[in-house]
């Protein structure tokens, strides 16, 4: 019987998988212990399938499978598909205002306009009115009550684009408009709330802050996001010979999609085929706000027969869609003379737009992360979700967690100044460690050693200490630039907190020329997913990814999917591809063990896949049968080549009732050093230099983990400085491009960036290959430029304060920051 | 008619005036490589490359916004985009590299990025010369990508020699052309005019007073993507050849400089003006993107009278004038007199900018320009100020100081400069600059700044000034701005 340790000296070896109970008996008594222990933390109950086998570097650092159509502009994206020429282009009219009762729709005008076919509106729809995701409260057209600015009122389809947008503006629209809400917090004070409010509570945390030496507290204001995905929204509908559609669409969710074209269609859910070959972004604006436009556009084409498509212009892209959610935080925490946290309140506040949309789990997730990497001791955690006249905020990158982090990263440099210490020392003393790993939500931190490590290990690289020196010394003799630096962690945790999408399935097929096809329920928008199931693949049958060929993601392959979002997609359609290569590779190994090399009594435990063939036995018995001719042997002997797979998260759990449980079934972590100079007088800063250490458990890709990790903390930087939206005072978003909402661009890459991948720490969990999700985690990454504008911003009163400063942190922010401190600590100091 | 090549193949279209390059690629021609981001010129994802002939009679390309680039503006021109690089299963340098660097992600903006590199790569064969940080930051600046944080994309531009050099050939081989316009002279009824001299202009302007003026159409064809605007008849002044060049001159007050002729470009104007003016120089390298700076002229920032409009207040601060053509022949007057109020200038129906008189910086003169905008590249000011002046004897002189973004109109501090002039540059003079600016201004608040950040920023930069001035004359200077901003 073959053991891990012998594999692991056998060149070329496939990866082992399968055999956890075996590798603990059969190691030498040296490892076994530690084999044991890592064994022991392998709850799944999916089996073992960590790769042990190390050849080249970075041997599965593929290329993105795109890449060379990307280069060459062949990858095709929605408005790039071809189309019959009589095919329609839609327009949408939408509120002027934000809140009033729609008194007239004159649409006769607009009928009237060249090029128009259709018009359609709220009672147009045969079916569901009602597109909520998940909870109801999103009409695809205004009835009568209006909303937000850029609620879709009306659609109009026309020969082309221009027309049909020209079409729109003669419509007649008569509004009895009424005050708009447009602050969360007088929202929540007045129990206006899209959701009810939910508590998460662990001890008595009210005695906790009774009984701390300190009581810090603050209130801050965590601005959204506009996703900016290059492809805006857009989607193809082709009617089908029966009342069916097929929708192409740029779309993280396309079983959802299926489902809400069907029900507002009224016709059953197998009559609509939704197909999603890529994205160009995604960042979580394509998960419940691509639907819309499939619904509005399928609708069209049923009604007048022909292939329909919408592409929203940007400005009403950013209009009509809903944002990263701003949050309104406040904290109240006891801390003992060393600042370590005792316990305490933190309350968040989301501002979820008008609708529900997936507000619950978002601000769920924050309050799932207003600890970070930190016990919070004894405390309350308290979520709202207010409600105001803006477009349904929705999944962004994080999904809440980063604006719950944000809360006891403020607390952590205002710990620090109250108690004079540098704000690293104070964060690592509230580190998850042994004695304090249960969460405010009653889940045990595992790996908490790895975070520890991890830290210790950038603050080396980073030079973290000598760094603070020169940056204290500079800043005593320079009056206007001052420097700053900070070292901020993450803890990010894994799995969809509603549990029922911890789910996904693929589809195997292999044809009699060897070659292999696989689709799986999850999307690919830039992220790499599809290159590395095509790895996983690749992996388990013992081929060169090139003869793997992934397909569109389409929901008459794989049904019933869950969206592309929470990290989760290689997690879950990575184990799913794995399960049918595996269930097709047993049947393989049946036949090869019942029909081929039967005389020689081919040992059907010992078989393999490896380098393009099926392999038996060792040494002098080893049997090699080329994978062509397996496949043709299988075929001509009426087995099946193709397979599904399926996988659910095992572990997970969460009552919402007592605000406990474990919804998470890993985290991942990470760690960022920003160093940024600030100029006080006008509060222009730039980034010097950033490190970062981050982890991703065995990576499946290290090249394209390391464009997560670098694109992530770049997206969260954003987030941080320059990305403000603004709308006016009547509710209307004013940002609405690129030419007044600002992304970073190419001169925002710091001049000196050290990002790495924690190495030699595979996921204790069974995920596929010991690796860890990639999607979220590092784009909290980027709050170590906010936190070092603060300490660059405290050092202007000797690091005795550090300010309050919202974000996005512009140089506008900064600066009125800087003011606010100088005034005051020169007022202090002039009265001393 | 236009008539232009397309990656080497002869192309011929109809479009209405108001049609732009993206428009004819994607929904007349069916070429969908190059993509839409934004229809604004302010993401860099529809970037491609066009060809006109040099000096030499080689082609020079450079990148453009296609979505805000004229479709009409391609006549006689080479236009190349990212579908016609590769040649079958070679990759162009600029290709093999984004692949073998990971530079793609979602891969929506990798075409634009593919043609800014293609540019680079370009240049760096006609002129061979270090790849400075500062020259990828120009090159890239205007190219958003929301995936990949820009590492590898800066790995691909810095990579791109050690790939073969597969390049099409057609990208040398189209000897210059005539397109059939210019063949057939100006038809003064088109609906888009491109004439070629001053003399074909005034006869359009005088023909056709109401016509829509065009040069980079960085701004103006917005109103066409944007709020659908219809252009029924639009003069296009960048073949111009008398508004196409720079002369040196002498005015009748004794002042020398040049006449910058309205249509050059800023990517033609930034190195003339490195030397007498650095911090002009600078500014141009933050005003917009490449792609902007290689299409927006001097003559449109200055027509368009936009209250944020990058290089008005620099020119307020100089002493500019302009020269106008018009029916009545041509005349002058001080850039001081051409702002009138929101949008609203001294042009009159059927005049045009002919040029913009530059002066040369006097002995002692100094000039700074400060931007101040929520990102440093590829950004539009919340305040920007222009400050020009001599030291002489210990006292200021002749001080100019100019804002944008802090009034309906680029404007000059009166009262600020009246209290510096003949001061000794020290804080109490500057206090009262700062005070006397709340009279100059009464800003107001929009999208890129409160009227409170852009009160204190303003006399912030004032206050900037005095330390500048302060630190020429110490030994010790400290840093007192940002190294990334200061010039």
């Amino acid at each position: 019987m073959r053991t891990l340790t012998k594999l692991s000296k056998a060149p070329g070896a496939a990866p082992e998988q399968n055999k956890s109970t075996e590798m603990a008996a059969d190691v030498s008594a040296e490892s076994a212990t530690a084999r044991h222990e890592l064994d022991g933390r392998i709850k799944g109950s999916s089996p073992l399938a960590r790769d042990t086998v190390h050849a080249a570097p970075h041997p599965h650092a593929r290329a993105h499978e795109s890449a060379v159509k990307h280069v060459t502009g062949r990858a095709a994206y929605i408005d790039d598909l071809k189309a019959p020429a009589d095919a329609l282009h839609v327009a949408l009219g939408l509120s002027p205002v934000a809140h009033g009762r729609l008194t007239r729709l004159g649409l006769d005008k607009v009928r009237a306009m060249p090029g128009v076919v259709d018009v359609i509106g709220f009672h147009d729809v045969p079916g569901h009115t009602d597109i909520g995701p998940v909870f109801p409260g999103d009409p695809i057209f205004v009835e009568e009550e209006i909303s937000y600015v850029g609620q879709v009122m009306f659609a109009v389809a026309a020969e082309s684009h221009r027309a049909a947008r020209e079409a729109v503006q003669a419509a007649v629209v008569e509004i009895d408009e009424q005050p708009a809400c447009l602050d969360p917090v007088a929202a929540a004070e007045r129990g206006e709330f899209v959701r009810p409010t939910h508590v998460q509570q662990s001890g008595d945390w009210e005695q906790a802050l009774a009984n701390a030496a300190h009581v810090v507290e603050a209130e801050q204001f965590v601005g959204g996001q506009e996703h900016f995905y290059l492809e805006g929204q857009a989607c193809l509908v082709q009617p089908t010979e029966d009342e069916g559609v097929i929708v192409h669409t740029s779309n993280q969710h396309p079983s959802e999609t299926q489902k809400l074209v069907a029900e507002v269609l009224g016709i059953p859910f197998h009559a609509v085929t939704v197909e999603v070959r890529r994205m160009g972004g995604g960042f979580g604006g394509k998960e419940t706000q691509a639907s819309p436009w499939a619904c509005i556009a399928a609708l069209i084409a049923r009604r007048t027969g022909r292939t329909t498509r919408v592409r929203l212009p940007r400005a009403d892209d950013m209009r009509v869609t809903g944002k990263r959610h701003p949050f309104h935080n406040r904290y109240r925490l006891g801390v003992d003379d060393q600042g370590v946290i005792q316990g305490g309140e933190i309350t968040v506040i989301g501002d979820c737009g008008y609708s529900p949309d997936l507000s619950d789990a978002i601000v769920d997730r924050a309050m799932f992360h207003s600890d970070n990497a930190y016990s919070l001791g004894e405390a309350r955690v308290t979520g709202h979700r207010a409600r105001t006249h803006t477009a349904s905020n929705t999944a962004f990158r994080g999904f809440g967690g980063p604006q719950g982090m944000m809360v006891i990263e403020a607390a952590m440099d205002d710990i620090a100044r109250r108690i004079g210490e540098d704000p690293l020392t104070v964060r690592k003393r509230n580190f998850y460690r042994p004695g304090r790993q249960t969460t405010h939500y009653g889940q045990q931190v595992d790996q908490i050693g790895l975070l520890k490590e991890l830290v210790e290990q950038l603050e080396t690289s980073s030079e973290y200490w000598a760094r603070r020196r020169a940056i204290t010394e500079f800043n005593a003799e320079s009056p206007i630039v001052k420097r700053g630096l900070a070292l901020t962690p993450v803890k990010f945790g894994i799995s969809f907190t509603a549990k029922h999408l911890n789910q996904a399935g693929a589809l195997l097929h292999v044809y009699t020329d060897g070659s292999v096809m696989i689709n799986h329920g999850g999307t690919e928008m830039g992220q790499g997913l599809h290159t590395k199931i095509c790895q996983v693949v690749a992996r388990e049958l013992g081929l060169d990814v090139d003869e793997v060929r992934i397909t569109a993601t389409r929901t008459d392959k794989v049904p019933n999917t869950s969206p592309t979002a929470a990290s989760s997609g290689a997690d879950l359609n990575g184990q799913a591809a794995r399960d049918a290569c595996v269930r097709l590779k047993q049947r393989l190994f049946d036949f090869a063990h019942e029909h081929l090399y039967q005389d020689q009594g081919l040992d059907r435990e010992e078989m393999r896949m490896e380098a393009g063939h099926l392999v038996a036995g060792y040494g002098e018995s080893e049997r090699r049968i080329p994978w062509g001719e397996l496949v043709q042997s299988a075929y001509l002997n009426r087995i099946s080549l193709s397979e599904k797979g399926f996988y659910a998260t095992p572990l997970i759990h969460y009552d919402r009732n007592t605000g406990q449980g474990r919804p998470f079934y890993y985290y991942a972590f990470g760690a960022a050093v920003a160093e940024v100079s600030v100029d006080t007088l006008t509060g222009e800063y730039q980034v010097e230099r950033v490190d970062i250490l981050h982890d991703v458990g065995d990576s499946l890709n290290p090249a394209i983990d390391l464009g997560q990790v670098e694109g992530g903390f770049i997206q969260g930087m954003g987030w941080m400085t320059s990305e403000e939206l603004k709308w006016n005072d009547a509710g209307r978003l004013i940002s609405d491009g690129p030419a007044t909402y600002k992304i970073p661009t190419y001169g925002d890459l710091p001049p000196v960036f050290n990002v790495k991948l924690m190495e030699g720490h595979p996921n204790s969990m069974a995920s596929i290959y010991r690796s860890k999700a990639v999607g979220e985690p590092p784009f909290m990454l980027g709050m170590a430029v906010w936190s070092a504008l603060r300490d660059a911003l405290a050092s202007l009163t000797d690091y005795a304060e550090a300010p309050r400063l919202d974000t996005p942190a512009t140089p506008e922010r900064v600066l009125l920051a800087a003011e606010a401190l100088r005034s005051r600590y020169d007022a202090a100091q002039g009265a001393v | 008619m236009i008539d232009f090549m397309l990656n080497g193949q002869p192309c011929r279209s109809e479009a209405s005036p108001e049609t732009s390059v993206l428009e004819l690629l994607r929904e007349t021609l069916g070429v969908t490589g190059t993509k839409e981001g934004c229809a604004s010129g302010d993401c860099g994802a529809c970037t491609v490359a066009i060809g006109e002939p040099g000096p030499d009679g080689e082609l020079r390309y450079h990148s453009a916004n296609a979505c805000i680039t004229p479709a009409h503006q391609l006549n006689g021109r080479y236009l190349v985009t990212v579908d016609g690089l590769a040649q079958g299963d070679a990759l162009h340098p600029a290709q093999a590299a984004m692949v073998a660097c990971h530079g793609s992600q979602c891969g929506f903006c990798t075409p634009g990025i593919v043609m800014s590199l293609f540019t680079l790569h370009e240049q760096q064969r006609q002129a061979p010369a270090p790849l400075t940080p500062q020259r990828l930051e120009a090159a890239l600046g205007g190219n958003l990508c929301r995936c990949t944080g820009y590492r590898p994309i800066r790995d691909a531009a810095m990579s791109m020699d050690s790939h073969p050099d597969h390049r099409p050939l057609w990208l040398d081989a189209g000897a210059p052309r005539d397109s059939e316009a210019n063949k057939t002279g100006l038809d003064l009824d088109a609906s888009f005019l491109q004439p070629g001299s001053l003399a074909e202009l005034t006869d359009c302007l005088a023909r056709h007073p109401q016509a829509r003026l065009v040069a980079g159409a960085t701004d103006l064809w917005l109103e066409s993507t944007q709020r659908l605007a219809r252009f029924e008849r639009v003069i296009d002044v960048t073949r111009v050849a008398e508004l196409n060049v720079v002369e040196e001159a002498e005015l009748q007050d004794g002042r020398r400089g040049w006449w910058i002729g309205a249509a050059v470009t800023y990517s033609r104007l930034e190195p003339l003006l490195e030397e007498p003016y650095d911090a002009f120089a600078h500014l141009l390298h933050r005003l917009g993107s490449q792609q902007v700076r290689n299409r927006g002229t001097l003559g449109g920032n200055i027509a368009n009278a936009s209250p944020i409009g990058d290089t008005p207040p620099v020119l307020l601060a100089l002493g500019s004038r302009l020269r106008l053509v018009g029916p009545e022949g041509e005349r002058e007057l001080p850039l001081d007199d051409f702002f009138l109020d929101y949008k609203r200038t001294a042009l009159r129906e059927g005049e045009a900018i002919r040029a913009i008189f530059l002066p040369r910086p006097v002995a002692g003169q100094t000039l700074k320009v400060w931007k101040l905008s929520k990102r440093r590249e590829d950004d539009i000011s919340a305040v920007l100020g222009a400050f020009a002046w001599r030291m002489e004897n210990g006292v200021i002189r002749d001080v100019r100081l100019a804002f944008g973004g802090m009034a309906a109109i680029p404007k000059r501090a009166a009262h600020a400069e009246a209290a510096l002039e003949g001061q000794a540059p020290d804080a109490a003079a500057f206090r009262a600059a700062r005070e006397a600016l709340a009279e100059d201004f009464q800003p107001m608040s929009d999208v890129r700044g409160s009227a409170e950040y852009r009160r204190l920023s303003a006399a912030n930069l004032l206050e900037r000034l005095h330390l500048v001035i302060a630190q020429a004359e110490t030994d010790s200077p400290r840093e007192v701005m940002l190294h990334a901003y200061a010039h």
